[in-house]
């Protein structure tokens, strides 16, 4: 039997009737690392834990690389973080741990998670298992490259402008995003504070749901944690859609889609129908703006988070062999130009640009405003559907390298996701077919703020009725 | 050509907090541990750490905005301001910029004529940076975190000062107000409490103000003078030979008493102020204010007046008073059992400050309680003991706890009215002094009281000075 | 239009150098990408509240009370250089 191939409760049912031990799994899924992980490239780093965890939650988990844990290195996939041993938990890696979870290792990802493709790593990127020459997408690509690959049983990502749902797409697996102060950010390094949120990546829908309920819950250390009382996200594992209102947003089929992805998600629509499912249009204009308002909120917000990385207390320290400035400026910028790779450089240069004196209100404020647009397009759409339904992304995976060189372009691969991390609200992507290059296509639901039981049980429901989840990729 | 200038001064204070911990994280909020001791992910600014606002820190805010007649907002937030410092963990300061707790206050200063109004533009929140020392030898400077995070309160004030001695004197008033509050310990030794002052100067009927210098690195409010007093010389100096005052920021050297630029004039000062997405906006309402507004004590200007009318003080001794709280505070306990306030005032601000300036200790840190004080006054007015013995007597209480009726008895201090045990001395000093004695007797009576002090001292200051001059006149006369 | 001159201002201000050769690129890139963002310059945004938050909350607050700090040798441990308890920097000039 291949424990590695199972899913989070299959092998939990293992547990429950003896027929597995957690030892057992994690010998499989570490064996299974070992044979896959070279080409794959998943992870940046397995991790120094010892036990193999115990308990009902002994679930061999991978963690993306910005989420800090003690006892190991956790760098962003950044040289400027190399050597870096956070003398603390972040408050997912204290819930992972508490409820016995294992942690494999920590997963490769776009440099501070800028990026969608996973090839801004000072690691080298990762490859997509489905096509080797392809990007699993990112910046979450090593969490969603190591589930698919059968190199973690689930695992944890983040998502700041979809950076768990695009690489979920792009990997055939299932991936939410939270609603925002759903899950505490405490000890996830950030990247944007107001739109970060860490979420599961897992095989399939009901995994999700059983991860949701270890990881959701307040932290009073996170001040935007919000302390409302956690459903059992399994229980909302229904299969029945009857009556439930989709929205599906005019905007969502322009331009720049591709064909394939479009019959597919189209076909999606399709089968909810059958199932019982309302579906209806909606319209939410502000949206083809989404992208914009994105890179000038991000990108102020990681410039400022971005600062501390000076080369004072942790971390990358270089001198400068020249005298420029003053001794210790000069260390700084030193730091911060050999630390750092060209895509954080050009977000923390726009960053710092966006909120420069003299351009603040022309560009962050503006943004900002504009957040408000797409927010408030979100909410009257809510009044009329349960959820909103889009691709995940506009294309399948693409090439390694295709896009390295055109950082706009890159961009608008997250045109549908980030919406939802504009507006807080929880999104989640799942498999909805396969391109005729054998390349997965993903789905999106979007839901109200903290209704993830509904996007979960439209899930379940699709998943139940579709056999995409069951797919494995050749390696 | 002469030019008459007006001197423009605003003020920018900041007060630490005194709350138990610091402002955004658990770390203890003290002065004075070894260097990075009392440091957590937090105040480190460690990736992925977040700050969760110190709802004390928030009082103590309201507090000073309230008692500097500012109105509060009901709505705040906190800002990022983004610079690089070494002392700065975040490469950003949280502060609060267009949403402070606290604006439009004033604080009422006393001018040689009468009171004058100076304007609170706003009262914010922010954390302290780190601390710096600079290793010359080893061509390095240390960073200790400890201050990192301590809550600090920054008081600005409009530019209406318009005086080195103006700013001296509001400097006073608000640190007096501020230590009412107690909120802080207002020490500038210790850096609780900083001044950083703006200053410029424009000729006089002119209403644009001149370009500013702004003045750093001054440690005592006797500095912040000094130093406005030599920029504002130095700017008419400027400005009369036909230069331009460059806006900068200078450091007050003390030493050579003389502003210094910065070297580093590397700092842009585009700080990128932007709402800090890790913390949340805070609603302070009515309930708060009035919860803190009833906790306010009595400000010093309003117990200064109270004092001089309920208990007919002079202005320079209730002044004198209310200058420490805690001395005003046990006046008032006397004057519950003794209605001569005036004494007690008089001895407070006399016998009482003398030893505790001495002694280096506050009022409460004496081994006086104001029953033994008053017992002590009513001895003294009573002719149980003489004025002198009694100051002889406090320090005897101080040094022992006692009451001033156990000193009295054990050091038999008890005065001696006693007509014949007086006379006897009465007549040796007499015979001791025949010139003196010849003196009086020709007319010059105010001679009497050598006499008298003689006496005294060899009564060892036991005897009744009244009596022992009624006895020495009447023996002079009779003889 | 971002010129050489805006992207070496906004470099200083983040601290980061950059090489003369990586100039030309840099605003190049930073030019296409403010010209993408420049959209937004359409939009009637009059009487528009800006969104900070995703999530509407206030008040998170703290009761002050002390929690174990780290230990030096702890805090000190992932520093590049330490000297005497503190963190080593280079020359700091005021």
């Amino acid at each position: 039997m291949k424990l590695h191939s199972l899913t989070a409760h299959q092998i939990l049912d293992l547990y429950k009737s003896k027929q597995a031990s957690s030892e057992e799994v994690l010998k499989d899924v570490l064996s299974r690392i070992g044979a896959v992980d070279s080409r794959v490239r998943a992870y940046v780093r397995l991790s120094n834990q010892k036990s193999a965890g115990e308990g009902s939650a002994a679930i061999p988990i991978a963690i993306k690389d910005n989420m800090c844990t003690q006892g190991e290195e956790i760098t962003c996939s950044s040289k400027i973080l190399k050597g870096f041993h956070p003398p603390y938990d972040a408050g997912v890696i204290e819930r992972i741990k508490q409820n016995g979870g294992r942690i494999l290792g920590f997963a490769n990802m776009d440099e501070f998670a800028f990026g969608s493709s996973t090839e801004n790593s000072c690691y080298g990127p990762t490859y997509n298992p489905w096509d080797l020459t392809c990007v699993p997408g990112g910046s979450s690509g090593g969490s969603a490259a190591s589930v698919a690959a059968d190199e973690a049983v689930w695992a944890l990502g983040s998502d700041t402008g979809g950076s768990i749902r695009q690489p979920a797409s792009f990997c055939g697996v299932v991936g939410l995003k939270p609603t925002y102060g759903r899950v505490s950010r405490y000890g996830l390094i950030a990247f944007a504070s107001s739109l970060d949120q860490i979420g599961p990546l897992t095989k399939d829908v009901t995994d999700c749901a059983l991860l949701m309920n270890i990881i959701a819950g307040y932290d009073d250390r996170d001040s935007t944690s919000v302390n409302v009382p956690v459903p059992d996200y399994t229980k909302a594992l229904i299969n029945d859609v009857h009556g439930i209102k989709i929205g599906v947003p005019k905007e969502a089929f322009a331009e720049g889609l591709d064909s394939q992805v479009s019959q597919a998600v189209e076909a999606a629509i399709e089968q909810l129908k059958k199932l019982g499912a309302v579906v209806k249009e909606v319209s939410l204009p502000h949206t083809p703006y989404a992208v914009a308002t994105y890179y000038i909120v991000a990108t102020a917000e990681a410039s400022s988070n971005l600062a501390r990385f000076d080369g004072v207390r942790y971390g990358l320290r270089q001198l400068s062999a020249n005298v420029r400035k003053t001794p210790v400026i000069d260390m700084y910028e030193e730091t911060r130009a050999k630390g750092l790779g060209d895509e954080a450089k050009r977000r923390i240069m726009l960053g710092t640009y966006v909120l420069s004196s003299g351009y603040y209100d022309a560009y962050y404020l503006r943004g900002q405003k504009v957040r408000t647009l797409i927010k408030q397009d979100l909410d009257g759409a809510f009044k009329d559907c349960d959820v909103i339904l889009t691709p995940t992304a506009p294309t399948t995976a693409f090439k390694v390298g295709e896009k390295a060189s055109d950082p706009l372009s890159m961009y608008l691969s997250d045109v549908y996701t980030i919406p939802a991390n504009l507006a807080g609200v929880p999104s989640i992507s799942v498999p909805c077919g396969f391109s005729k290059e054998g390349l997965p296509i993903g789905l999106q639901l979007m839901g109200k703020a903290f209704d993830e039981e509904m996007l979960l049980r439209v899930c379940f429901s699709y998943e139940q009725n579709t056999p995409w989840h069951t797919k494995k990729p050749n390696l | 050509m002469s030019q008459e200038f007006e001197t423009v001064i605003g003020l920018e204070v900041h007060l630490q907090l005194s709350t138990k911990t610091k402002i955004f994280c658990g770390c203890v909020n003290v002065f004075g541990s070894a260097p990075n001791t009392n440091v957590c992910p937090v105040c480190l600014g460690l990736p992925g750490t977040l700050p969760v606002l110190n709802q004390q820190a928030l009082l103590y805010a309201i507090k000073v905005g309230l008692a500097l007649n500012a109105q509060i907002n009901p709505f705040i937030k906190f800002d990022r301001k983004n610079y690089y410092y070494p002392d700065l963990p975040k490469g950003y300061q949280i502060s609060q910029y267009d949403l402070p707790v606290a604006k439009d206050g004033f604080v009422m200063i006393k001018t040689d004529k009468n009171e004058k109004r100076i304007g609170i533009k706003r009262a914010h929140l922010e954390e302290d940076a780190g601390k710096l020392v600079h290793d010359d030898r080893g061509n390095c400077s240390l960073v200790d975190y400890n201050r990192t995070g301590t809550p600090l309160i920054e008081i600005v004030t409009e530019p209406d000062l318009r005086s080195p001695q103006e700013a001296y004197d509001y400097l006073n008033t608000l640190k007096l107000i501020l230590q009412y509050l107690n909120v802080s310990d207002c020490d500038m030794e210790k850096g609780s409490l900083r001044c950083d002052a703006n200053v410029s100067i424009r000729p006089i009927g002119q209403t644009a103000l001149g370009t500013k210098t702004e003045l750093k690195n001054m440690n005592s409010f006797r500095a912040v003078k000094t130093g406005l007093e030599y920029e504002v010389c130095r700017h008419k100096q400027v400005i009369l030979s036909g230069g331009r005052i460059i806006q900068e920021t200078l450091l007050w050297n003390d030493e050579k008493a003389m502003t210094i630029a910065m070297r580093s004039k590397e700092q842009a000062h585009d700080y990128r102020y932007f709402s800090d997405p890790d913390l949340v906006p805070f609603t302070i309402n009515y309930k708060v204010i009035d919860q803190v507004r009833a906790e306010l004590p009595e400000l010093p200007q309003i117990k200064l007046e109270r004092f001089i009318k309920q208990y007919g003080l002079s202005e320079y001794d209730a002044g004198v008073l209310v200058i420490d709280q805690a001395v005003a505070v046990f006046f008032e306990h006397c004057c519950q059992h003794y209605e001569q306030s005036k004494k007690v005032a008089n001895w407070l601000n006399g016998a009482v400050l003398k030893e505790m300036n001495e002694r280096k200790m506050g009022i409460s840190e004496l081994k006086l309680t104001p029953v033994n004080l008053v017992a002590l006054i009513k001895a003294v007015e009573n002719g149980v003991v003489s004025n002198l013995a009694g100051k002889e007597v406090l320090k005897a209480m101080l040094d022992s706890g006692k009451t001033p009726a156990q000193v009295i008895q054990d050091k038999g201090l008890v005065q001696v009215s006693d007509d014949s045990a007086l006379m006897a001395i009465v007549e040796e000093i007499i015979n001791q002094n025949p010139t003196v004695v010849e003196q009086i007797k020709q007319g010059k009576p105010s001679a009497a009281g050598f006499l008298v002090g003689q006496a005294m001292k060899k009564s060892g200051g036991k005897a009744n000075p009244k009596k022992l001059s009624e006895l020495i006149i009447r023996r002079i006369s009779n003889a | 239009m971002i010129t050489k001159e805006d992207v070496k201002y906004i470099a200083a201000l983040a601290r980061m150098h950059v090489a003369e050769d990586k100039l030309e690129g840099l605003t190049k890139n930073l030019t296409d990408i403010v010209g993408y963002v420049e959209q937004l310059q359409k939009l009637d945004l009059k009487d528009i509240k800006p969104t900070s938050h995703a999530v509407p909350l206030t008040d998170a607050l703290r009761q002050d009370i002390v929690k174990p700090s780290l230990s030096n040798e702890k805090a000190l441990s992932i520093a590049p250089e330490a000297k005497d308890g503190y963190f080593k920097v280079p020359l700091v000039i005021e």
